[in-house]
């Protein structure tokens, strides 16, 4: 009683696999754990990483959360193909459904929610104050509180696979199978809580974006004149906050069903669970623009930096941008034309999708232009872009075909569909996050990752992304629907091998990007980026220091052309020497963030095994902390300018300028101008 | 120089720095109240979809007591007047003024939690709870949504008051009071949708 | 580096053409029907005409970067070229007159291959109800008054009516070579309208994942070449047993890898009073042919665990 429904039997001591995976996972952890003691890190890793409200160590943290949670959905997908090439012609391989049902939807929900989320808000923190020429978010805690609210999340996915059981259900938790009736364990209560949480952190996150976007660009920049990686992520928070709300009532409305016996999906009582499907798609399909449209701006950001061009087209892309956003929310029925909605109803839906094809398409061509007449450097960004055009032609062309409801009767649930958005999540939102990755790690850590490895893993992920998926697209004409556990149709077992080569050249290619940090940590100092401007390009995070200092920019820069710091290096101003330094506004670091994450997990814990009593507990800690928080009178501080001058000056005396030759000073006005970086909720 | 700008940020800045910072926290506030707007209207569009799977059982006109929730209407409308108020007398500095006004702001939201709680109680004592058809779970989901908020504005209305009792009326204080002031009257419109499209429409 | 992704990329077109061309013996590319037929080169129309931009554009990806390479100094270069209006109208417009005759061809296939349209044909078309359960198919034969689990036949050139619902979790309707699919759902009823131009026997299967025994959910489904080939596969349901709500009781226990039954009669009503355990009342009662009592009582019969409250 004292422990809700929790007893010894939820951990799955004789399932040898899992098992295994949890020892691994276990020694994995104590090794970490005691590194970090050996070397008497603790203090370090508390003070300026976990408790940080600094948004490049924020985006820094999300990056590593998305690269483990890659590797666990990573391990799923292997598992998955794994079983689909043993699992033929009578065999049924080594996972029971009660288990490889849980792989496929685990796989879905972290690859979606605790990888591709994390990566792309991880850029977001690190690039877009730095492009906005702004010294922080606006809300500098909320950040922090986001990011442990993130892996309070995660936290909840991976102990599940410890303790209890993950959801059944497929990624989408479809009711009636979510409910009670069909789920009574608690996998479905982690999927909620986990996606709960995650949510409402997303949630703050695109908030606290917008206002720093809307109120803390540097002084010049015009909104049309912010770089496009910028204004990308900003179409993708106003997709976040319009559409993320949606998901949260879908959920909780899931979650009344299943805790309070309300009749919202289920199938009795008047429910109706295609509320669900209408709901959950409302929020899913603006989710996947929410995925790419950042990862077009990455795109758009490294193409015209390595052509060594302006990017074509500025205002269409921001337009185009803009009308995807739109867009997306009126689509989101195509997920389910099987329902039986009605020729006209599917047609309107089909037509408002295949309409989306004109502005993605006109990014294309945008990005074709911006090559037109440039010098292309083929680095390891320019690959996965080059890689992301092709590919993402062909998965933009499946996803138009399967907009045509008479050809989705046969083509939904397929494998054909499973291509189809592996080719545009991965050929279009991983393949850009990697490029980014690749392009901004500098920017993050001083030197440059490794070029050969880099580019051995983007033609491992390439070409594995084709053996893994082309064969999908086949095997759905061929009639394979998805969540097979086992098939007998010997036309089909080649196929199921060569997707499960393509996993396997994935893997190599994940191999070469983690030993590519391994080889470049060792490198650093032939790696390191001195100028803080490794690439010649063209906006501002590039005109500070690589790191930058915490303070980001000791001046804030004056913008006066789309390409800021193009058109600084033009005039000559890129690396004046200002004439004197004010004190700088800075928020201090703060552990509520870690304590109210810890107490969410706690909560989000209690609430699926039914531990009342520690459910409350959960709740009161994370009141009181925020209370805690709220009355706390030293948040902030001034940066002295005799620091900032101290830290500018070893950053000019690296790049050999001559910080006190008083002629190369800026002549303009220093005047000391309070940072807008104050929080105060 | 460092003296100079000390000074400065001690006064002109100082304000200038807090008006920025308050305007930047209400702007978020804002969008925060607009993905709140947004999970109302799931709940909204839920309740208009199992409006009519009663199950067998009771239908709006059965349970609906129009003149209940119209005094609970006029508690919650009063309590968004009231605390206008408040915030008038917070902008001339009246401390008292506004403590006053607050309170019965409290009031009239107590009150109004109040008559919505019993009415639920009555309704699940009665046997309409919430388990009993799609059309119930929809009432006391979106109703008890709203009740939720209004609870915690509450809780957030009294954390206020001692607040302004200890510190005065500061900055911080006064732009949390306009987040506040927001939230209220936020609530207060979507109240008023639930009881157009729940008990008026309902009732009918 | 540039050029050895030709060989990449030739190397999946071939798979997928042949793919293509292989028909793809017993999938939606092997169509029997005259839906999946119509579906299969609605399916070539549109990957065409698609073609016209995919082509072109990866054609020109793989081009421009390699004309424009850094290392080819004789390629022009102009840093500051990044407006173009004749190009942006271009951009624009292309993808939009692709996208309109697309738009076109959507609605009038969407139109024609609504699957709750009837079929034109001068025979009588054959109607069977299908119940979606834990995890196989039933399908009843109102006219005929016999059922079968897991197993469905129907004489070729035939227009066949289905009415689907599900007494489970949802699950989807689907028989690749004969056309689309449908969602099987509680408590509401969904039809497709399928018809079997060559007689043989196609896969049918549930293609919406439901729960641990959904990859055994298939089934046969036989297009008889003759009516007396079908009267003989009447005559051979006959002799199982007869589905009331005592041996529904059975088939709504979960199992897994259904095998093959058949039932020689049903109680009237039978797939009525299944929707009706998740819906009360509506119309069924008038379509069912049963007064409303009577549909209730049947209804409760079949609850293992009664879920309509009274």
């Amino acid at each position: 009683m004292l422990l809700g429904k929790l007893t010894l039997d939820a951990i799955p001591f004789h399932e040898p696999i899992i098992m295994g995976a949890l020892s691994g996972a276990g020694l994995m952890g104590l090794a970490v754990i005691a590194a970090i003691t050996k070397f008497g890190k603790w203090g370090y890793l508390w003070k300026e990483w976990l408790t940080s409200v600094d948004h490049k160590k924020i985006g820094v943290m999300y990056i590593i959360v998305a690269l483990v949670m890659l590797l666990r959905g990573f391990a799923d997908a292997a598992m998955m193909r794994t079983q689909l090439a043993m699992a033929t012609n009578g065999h049924l391989g080594i996972f029971p459904p009660e288990h490889y049902d849980q792989i496929f939807t685990a796989h879905g929900v972290i690859m979606i929610i605790f990888m591709a989320m994390p990566f792309m808000t991880g850029l977001m923190n690190i690039v877009v104050p730095l492009q906005i020429g702004a010294r922080d978010v606006a809300f500098p805690f909320l950040n922090s509180l986001s990011f442990w609210l993130l892996v309070a999340a995660a936290a909840l996915v991976n102990l599940s696979l410890g303790v209890g059981e993950f959801a059944r259900t497929g990624w989408v938790a479809y009711p009636p199978l979510s409910e009670l009736a069909y789920s009574p364990g608690v996998g479905v209560d982690y999927y909620i809580w986990a996606l709960q949480i995650s949510g409402i952190g997303t949630t703050l996150t695109a908030i606290n974006f917008l206002v720093t976007i809307l109120k803390m660009r540097t002084p010049g920049m015009k909104l049309m004149q912010m770089p496009i990686f910028t204004w990308t992520c900003t179409w993708a928070n106003v997709l976040i906050v319009t559409s993320f709300p949606i998901l949260t009532g879908a959920l909780a409305m899931l979650t009344l069903d299943r805790y309070l016996d309300f009749h919202f999906f289920t199938s009795e009582a008047g429910g109706n669970p295609m509320m669900y499907l209408n709901l959950f798609w409302a929020w899913g399909h603006p989710e996947v623009y929410i995925l790419v449209l950042p990862a077009f701006g990455i795109f758009s950001e490294v193409v015209s930096t390595f052509a060594g061009k302006r990017l074509f087209g500025h205002t269409s892309m921001i337009i185009a941008s803009g009308v995807i956003s739109v867009l997306g929310f009126m689509v989101w029925l195509h997920h389910f034309f099987t329902m039986g909605s009605g020729a006209n109803v599917n047609a309107f839906f089909g037509i408002a999708t295949m309409v989306i094809s004109v502005p993605t398409g006109v990014k294309l061509f945008n990005w074709l232009f911006t090559i037109y007449r440039g010098r292309l450097r083929f680095t390891s960004p320019v690959l996965w872009t080059l890689g992301f055009m092709v590919t993402f032609s062909i998965g933009g062309m499946t996803g138009v075909l399967m907009a045509v409801p008479g050809a989705d009767f046969v083509l939904h649930n397929s494998l054909f569909l499973i291509a189809h958005f592996h080719n545009t999540i991965i050929g279009g939102a991983v393949f850009g996050y990697l490029a980014g990755f690749v392009f901004w790690f500098p920017k993050a850590f001083g030197f440059k990752l490794d070029e050969r490895l880099g580019k051995a893993a983007f033609w491992f992920w390439q070409t594995g992304f084709y053996f893994a998926f082309v064969p999908l697209y086949i095997l759905g004409f061929m009639g394979m629907t998805r969540r097979l556990n086992h098939t007998d149709n010997p036309l089909w077992t080649p196929w199921l091998y060569a997707a499960c080569i393509g996993a396997v050249l994935i893997a190599l290619g994940i191999g070469c990007q983690l030993l590519q940090i391994v080889v470049s940590l060792r490198n650093r100092k032939q790696l390191a980026d001195v100028t803080g401007d490794p690439w010649n390009a063209h906006t501002l995070e590039w005109s500070t220091s690589s790191p930058p200092p915490f303070y980001n920019f000791a001046k804030l820069p004056q913008v006066h052309d789309i390409d800021a710091f193009t058109d600084m290096k033009e005039k000559g101003v890129a690396y004046q020497v200002p004439q004197q330094y004010a004190p700088i506004h800075m928020p201090k670091n703060t552990a509520a963030g870690v304590y109210i994450g810890g107490f969410t997990l706690v909560c989000g814990f209690a609430l699926i095994w039914h531990i009342w009593w520690l459910a409350i507990v959960g709740l009161i800690g994370i009141i009181g902390s925020m209370l805690a928080r709220a009355y706390d009178n030293d948040i902030d501080y001034y940066v002295q300018p005799d620091e900032i001058e101290a830290i500018e000056r070893e950053r000019f005396e690296k790049m050999g300028i001559d910080f006190d030759r008083y002629d190369e000073r800026d002549q303009g006005t220093a005047r000391p101008r309070p940072a807008k970086t104050l929080e105060q909720v | 120089m460092t003296s100079h700008a000390t000074a400065l940020h001690d006064t002109h800045a100082h304000d200038h720095e807090h008006h920025d910072s308050g305007a930047s926290t209400q702007l978020g506030f804002w969008l925060y109240l607009m993905t709140d707007c947004i999970l109302f209207a799931s709940a909204f569009a839920a309740y208009a979809v199992l409006f009519g799977n009663v199950n067998g059982g009771v239908a709006g006109k059965e349970i609906f007591e129009l003149k209940y929730v119209l005094v609970e209407t006029f508690a919650l409308l009063f309590s968004s007047i009231t605390y206008g108020f408040a915030m008038i007398s917070g902008h001339k500095g009246s401390k008292a003024g506004l403590l006053g006004w607050l309170a019965v702001t409290f009031l009239f939201g107590a009150v109004f939690i109040g008559m919505e709680l019993h009415e639920f109680g009555t309704l699940i004592a009665e046997g309409h709870g919430p388990d009993k058809s799609a059309f119930l779970s929809g009432f006391f989901a979106l109703v008890g949504m709203h009740g939720l908020h209004v609870t915690a504005g509450l809780i957030w209305m009294a954390v206020m008051m001692l607040e302004v009792i200890k510190t005065g009326l500061t900055g911080r204080a006064m732009t949390r009071l306009n987040c506040l002031s927001m939230f209220w009257h936020f609530l207060d419109i979507v109240w008023i949708c639930v009881f157009t499209v729940v008990y008026l429409k309902g009732a009918i | 580096m540039i050029n050895s992704k030709h060989p990449r990329i030739l190397r999946g077109l071939p798979l997928a053409a042949a793919a293509l061309l292989s028909g793809c013996q017993g999938g939606i590319l092997d169509p029997k029907g005259q839906i999946a037929a119509d579906e299969k080169s609605l399916i070539i129309t549109a990957t065409v005409l698609m073609l016209l931009v995919v082509v072109p554009v990866i054609l020109m990806t793989l081009g421009f970067a390699w004309k424009y390479r850094a290392g080819n100094k004789s390629a022009a270069y102009d840093p500051k070229w990044s407006h173009s209006g004749k190009i942006e109208a271009v951009v624009w417009i292309i993808p939009i007159i692709i996208v309109s005759f697309l738009a076109v061809i959507t609605w009038n296939s969407t139109h024609k291959l609504d699957p709750y349209r009837p079929l034109d044909s001068d025979k009588k078309p054959i109607t069977i109800q299908v119940v979606s359960l834990d995890w196989k198919w039933l399908f009843i034969y109102p006219e005929l008054n016999i059922a079968s689990v897991n197993q469905l036949a129907f004489p070729a050139n035939t227009p066949v009516n289905f009415k689907i619902t599900s007494d489970a979790a949802m699950n989807s309707f689907f028989i690749p070579q004969l056309g689309g699919q449908i969602y099987s759902m509680a408590g509401m009823q969904t039809k497709l309208h399928l018809i079997a131009n060559e007689p043989g026997s196609y896969d049918g299967m549930s293609a919406n994942y439901s729960g641990a025994g959904f990859s055994g959910m298939k089934f046969k489904a036989i297009a008889t070449a003759s009516p007396a080939e079908f009267d003989a596969w009447v005559k051979q349901v006959r002799s199982g047993k007869p589905l009331d709500p005592t041996s529904y009781a059975q088939l709504l226990n979960p199992s897994e890898n259904n095998p093959v039954q058949h039932f020689s009669s049903v109680t009237p009503g039978l797939f009525y009073g299944v929707l009706n355990k998740y819906m009360a009342g509506h119309q069924t009662a008038m379509e069912a042919g049963l007064s409303p009592i009577q549909l209730a009582a049947l209804t409760k019969s079949l609850c293992k665990t009664p879920v309509v409250k009274e």
